[in-house]
């Protein structure tokens, strides 16, 4: 409960910023860095970048293997990082599997339950949206290609919401998978994803939510969303790259097949039959990337130490600040629907490619993004050249957003 | 008849012009403007064809023969890339297949432009550089047969 001086929790972003050291380098010779390309991926506090340097110079062995002091501390600080994970999401530690990302855990999920379901899949259907990330796409696609199953899309509204009323027929008897995004990379949008998971239970279908861009924005409670699956990139929540987590509801997990075999997903090997581990062991063959989940877990030791409302107001205000400044511009149009606290905001400027925008700004500083977002259905729709979009951070402060528009409005006075 | 100058000669010229410009507004206001003098490209090339692949913007290239030289035709649909596009038409234009292929394929770097580029853009120019390049080899293979 807030104290009764201020109806606002307290935010210092000037502290959080301190913490990242690549936010006071400077590019192009003297000029600060201005870092707006956080859906892309974001950066790294000092004690998450202080704890990969402490595993290999403290503690590195290989977990789950070795019986020596080396090998048990640094299983059981791999199996503590699955346990704050469990925590992050409101699940248990049998339910997470590490995987290299978000891209990893839906080509695992593709293929675990492609092969789960395989009897029923030929005559049903998958379901997705046309915001997905090409990543919660081609998986599904390679999946119809060996099995025939149907592939739906609940398309994407004019304000760059889901339709949902066509979601609610398109998900019918058949369908055997629903999978959706939470938060837009592309759009900001945020759906209601536990809208969809209740459509897919109702129709005796398997839900996935696609939280990489939520993570970091949104209190997620996979009991609450009520889906059997979910996943995201440690890399998007200030953790190391090439970590990545696929949840698996306890009951689903123990039924799946293996994903990949190897090493440490087994519990005996003969040449002529294997018997596999229980639990998500079974789908992490071979030695995982053990720092990266030791720095995930440091991560989200250190978001959730952030004032996770304080830290949504704050990227509220910027994402308004953002929306409001590109709206009152002229010849700006802003997409998606910015009801929520994502922080991104995408946009396109009439008779200027995005690519020119993104050049000039680059030259001032400012990092942002450019393109289709790897969402090429979705930028074939709303925008055939592509967006500009800027993406805001826990520590992003409002003198930058102040700054990429001064940076914003030298570049258009350029290409206009 | 003056003699044409050779591909090192206008690259010596091009940089010159643009290392007048120490504030990158100015340098990047003059590519733009080398883009706005480019000739208007034929609509009947604005094909998948004729697209450059490997550029984050689109690039369309349109080569033409006439006494044995290489004639482009050239155009992108964001004016930077296209001044850069212009640039490099204008090093490589109306020369034979041996000129384009003898000079070093290092304009970026000798124009300084790789400082003032991502990677991506670096990416483009070179994938337009090859394409030109690509041009020339299958022409000097033509007569060659």
């Amino acid at each position: 409960m807030q104290s009764s001086a201020s109806s606002r929790p307290k935010f210092d972003v000037a502290a959080v910023r301190a913490e990242f050291p690549i936010l006071s380098r400077t590019v192009h010779g003297s000029m600060p860095l201005v870092y707006l390309d956080n859906a892309a991926t974001t950066q790294k506090p000092n004690v998450v970048i202080d704890a990969i340097t402490s595993f290999y110079r403290q503690h590195n062995a290989n977990a789950h293997r070795a019986g020596h002091v080396l090998g048990m501390e640094v299983t059981a600080m791999y199996e503590r990082a699955r346990h704050l994970v469990a925590e992050l999401i409101g699940a248990t530690s049998d339910e997470i599997i590490f995987t290299r990302g978000t891209t990893e855990s839906l080509n695992l999920l593709a293929t675990v339950l492609g092969q789960h379901l395989s009897s029923q899949l030929p005559g049903s259907n998958i379901v997705i949206t046309e915001m997905e990330h090409h990543a919660n796409i081609v998986p599904w696609q390679m999946l119809r290609d060996r099995t025939g199953v149907e592939l739906r899309i609940i398309p994407v509204l004019g304000d760059g919401g889901l339709d949902v009323e066509t979601a609610a027929t398109l998900i019918d008897e058949s369908t055997a998978i629903v999978s959706c995004v939470h938060v837009s990379n592309t759009l900001g949008t945020t759906n209601d994803v536990a809208l969809l998971c209740r459509l897919a239970r109702e129709a005796n279908a398997l839900s996935i939510v696609d939280a990489a861009q939520s993570i970091s924005s949104v209190k997620i409670d996979v009991k609450a969303l009520g889906c059997d699956a979910l996943v995201f990139s440690g890399h998007k929540l200030h953790a190391p790259m090439g970590i990545g987590v696929a949840y698996i509801r306890h009951d689903l997990l123990e039924m799946l097949p293996p994903y990949q075999g190897g090493g440490s997903m087994i519990t005996n090997v003969t040449f002529e039959s294997t018997t596999y581990a229980h639990g998500p062991l079974r789908f992490e063959a071979g030695t995982p990337n053990i720092e990266g989940a030791v720095g995930l877990g440091t991560a989200i030791e250190w978001f959730t130490s952030c004032d996770l409302r304080a830290v949504q107001l704050h990227k509220q205000e910027l994402t308004q600040a953002l929306v409001n400044g590109l709206c009152s511009r002229d010849g700006i149009s802003v997409h998606g629907r910015h009801q929520g606290h994502s922080g991104i905001v995408s946009f396109t400027v009439d008779g200027v490619h995005p690519n020119d925008v993104g050049i000039l700004l680059d030259e001032q500083g400012i990092a942002v993004r450019i393109g289709h977002h790897c969402t090429m259905p979705l930028s074939q729709k709303l925008c055939t050249n592509g967006t500009v979009r800027v993406s805001a951070a826990i520590y992003t402060s409002n003198h930058e957003i102040e700054t990429f528009f001064v940076a914003l409005d030298r570049s258009l006075r350029m290409l206009r | 008849m003056s003699q044409q100058a050779t591909i090192a000669e206008t690259l010596a010229e091009v940089a010159t012009t643009l290392g007048r410009y120490p504030e990158w507004e100015d340098r990047y206001a003059a590519i733009i403007a080398m883009g706005k003098e480019l000739a208007p490209y034929p609509q009947e090339y604005r094909t998948e064809a004729f697209l450059v692949k490997g550029c984050q913007s689109q690039v369309w290239l349109h080569p033409s023969v006439t006494d044995d030289k290489l004639h482009f035709d050239a155009d992108s649909d964001a004016v930077i890339v296209k001044g850069l596009v212009a640039l490099i038409v204008r090093l490589y234009q109306d020369r034979t297949p041996a000129e384009i292929l003898a000079a070093p394929p290092d304009v970026a770097e000798k124009l300084d432009l790789t400082q003032h580029l991502s990677p991506n853009r670096a990416n483009g120019l070179a994938s337009m550089l090859k394409q030109i390049r690509l041009y020339a080899l299958a022409l000097s293979m033509r007569k060659s047969l």
